[in-house]
């Protein structure tokens, strides 16, 4: 199995990993031995299996519809790189400008 | 006696009958933390001061007469991958250097309740991907049995901090063997629970289905007296089991009369090292004069586990780390070069990601990404959830008719530093007998079964079915009993 350097370009990108010239080179050679190697589950016959996503027989956890404490906003912008106090500072989500 | 030649039980009796005060016990590890973690690399953070007035609380509280904790005045350390609300938390990646978490994890919670002192966090592989603890964006940890030589990993600092006793006990999480492959790489005892014993609120997420938190201590005896404490039901992990917890320093004397032990043929392919091959044996001599029997089982889709580990892990953790994005906590990158990306944001997301996480992590997102993306996640994904049933069915299979599961823990002993960096599919093979653990959602335990002749660690691993905590103690137990290999330290380091 053999992944082209667009295939790990593309994926970069959807991963949102900025990925320079030499790592997509890098990451088109490891990713394609990995990948070969994982192959090897074509060979076991699972027609009739059903996937397992999670290995408890649990079903989905309800609580009561009450108010919590939780997080204050000052404790969740406590490791924000940028913040005005009230709310995440981030660049501009549109267009060319944006200095946070 | 000095403290760190006691158990964590004798450390804990002794406080409580108190011989011995909480600050002097800490104390001690604290003075074998500077002495020796400057070659082992074990510590990303000593709380020294945190630690000291801890203790003095507990002594303080338990001269007036008032009541101590469980665990009170005992020294553990603490993997980096669980939160703790007044120490950094980094889990072995720049992306998280500085960060402060805003909440103790479950389990750190528990462990103050119960006045146990934390004295520091742990190195780890970044995220907890890898099997040597190479992957550290702060340098690896040395095993203390060679110090040229590779812990283990991913919980490599917990079990190299053991190991030389600069803790009796230290926490590790467990998501494809990263508690039982140290554990057995530095010749410790290592606990990896049922799916969902222990709360996962508070631990880094790395792949949410398989993770597990887990004690690392000398012995068997040791882990159960702190699982006691860190297992049981957390209504902010909506996946920890609400089962009650048994008192598992209680179940440890019944002999093991009867009990039936699996022997996996397969465990003895190609590439098992000779050395381990006989520890493993002789372990299964000393399980039978034990009074165990000894039975052939058979796990036939157990040689597509790292396959399909490689896949769910990396579809999960793609997911995960999707969080650090440079925006909530986190590094983000200054750069801002415009090219090639459609906005400022965009440029932002992706820099921070390809500055604040090492090749290992990128690499594993990459395929965790790609196996899930339109066209693949049929061929990769879903077909690595189906054969993860086929894998778990044939544990259940095999839980009918033997009560555990032994063999190697890993197929050779400590490899050397570097030995594997520049083959990522070399590493991911030191999980091959690990990782059908975690798929199953069963428990495991690693422990010490002998020495090579160059004087290197040898682990043996017990896997029991699901809530089967207090067997593999117990048999842990009893083999700790009839042997002192765990009792073994590192001449290098004493």
């Amino acid at each position: 199995m053999s992944l082209s350097r667009q295939d790990v370009a593309k994926v970069g990108m959807l991963a949102r990993l900025a990925l320079s010239e030499s790592d997509l080179d890098v990451m088109t050679t490891e990713m394609s031995k990995i990948v070969g190697f994982v192959s090897l589950l074509a060979e076991v016959d699972t027609a009739s299996v059903e996937p397992l996503a999670h290995p408890l027989d649990s079903q989905n956890v309800f609580r009561d519809d009450l108010p919590q404490p939780s997080l204050t906003t000052s404790e969740a912008l406590q490791s924000a790189p940028r913040h005005d106090g009230e709310c995440f500072l981030v660049p501009a989500v549109l267009g060319e400008s944006g200095a946070a | 006696m000095q403290p760190a030649e006691l158990s964590a039980v004798d450390l804990v009796t002794a406080v409580r009958q108190g011989d011995l005060s909480a600050v002097h016990c800490t104390e001690a590890f604290l003075r074998r933390i500077e002495a020796l973690d400057g070659s082992i690399n074990a510590f990303l953070k000593v709380d020294r001061e945190g630690a000291l007035a801890s203790a003095a609380r507990i002594d303080e509280r338990r001269r007036a007469g008032g009541p101590i904790g469980p665990l009170a005045g005992l020294p553990i350390a603490v993997k980096d991958a669980l939160c703790t609300a007044n120490l950094p938390t980094t889990c072995g990646s720049k992306m998280l250097q500085g960060f402060r978490p805003p909440y103790d994890a479950d389990t750190v919670r528990r462990l103050r309740e119960a006045d146990a002192v934390i004295v520091g966090k742990t190195n780890m592989d970044e995220f907890a991907m890898g099997g040597s603890n190479e992957n550290s964006a702060f340098g690896p940890v040395k095993n203390p049995w060679d110090l040229s030589r590779a812990p283990g990993g991913s919980s490599g600092g917990s079990a190299a901090c053991v190991a030389a006793d600069m803790a009796p006990v230290a926490i590790g999480s467990d998501t494809g063997g990263s508690i039982r492959q140290p554990a057995g790489l530095c010749g410790i005892t290592g606990l990896k629970p049922t799916y969902g014993r222990v709360s996962r609120r508070g631990l880094v997420a790395f792949a949410s289905s398989l993770d597990q938190i887990g004690p690392m201590a000398r012995s068997a005896a040791d882990c159960a007296l702190v699982l006691e404490t860190i297992a049981g039901h957390d209504p902010g992990d909506s996946t920890s089991l609400c089962d009650e917890v048994p008192r598992y320093t209680e179940m440890l004397e019944q002999p093991l009369t009867g009990v039936r032990i699996g022997r996996v043929r397969d465990h003895y392919a190609e590439g098992l090292d000779p050395e381990v091959a006989r520890g493993v044996e002789e372990a299964f001599a000393v399980f039978t004069a034990a009074g165990a029997t000894i039975h052939d089982v058979e796990l036939p889709h157990a040689k597509y586990g790292v396959a399909t580990y490689y896949l769910i892990a990396p579809c999960e953790a793609s997911s995960n780390l999707a969080r650090y994005d440079g925006a909530h906590y986190g590094h983000r990158s200054s750069q801002r070069t415009g090219d090639g990306f459609e906005s400022p944001l965009l440029e932002m997301y992706c820099r921070s990601r390809a500055e604040g996480f090492g090749p290992e992590v990128k690499r594993r997102i990459m395929l965790g990404t790609y196996a899930l993306s339109a066209g693949y996640y049929d061929a990769y994904y879903a077909k690595a959830l189906k054969v993860r049933r086929l894998i778990r069915q044939d544990y259940l299979d095999a839980f009918r008719h033997v009560d555990l599961i032994g063999g190697p823990v890993s197929a050779t002993p400590a490899f050397r530093l570097g030995e594997k960096t520049g083959d990522p599919l070399a590493m991911y093979l030191v999980d091959l007998y690990t990782v059908a653990t975690n798929l199953a959602g069963v428990g495991g335990i690693s422990f010490p079964c002998g020495f090579t002749r160059s004087g290197l660690p040898v682990g043996f691993q017990l896997q029991g079915p699901a809530l089967a905590e207090p067997l593999l103690l117990r048999a842990t137990d009893r083999f700790q009993r009839l042997t002192d290999w765990h009792l073994r330290r590192p001449k290098a380091i004493a």
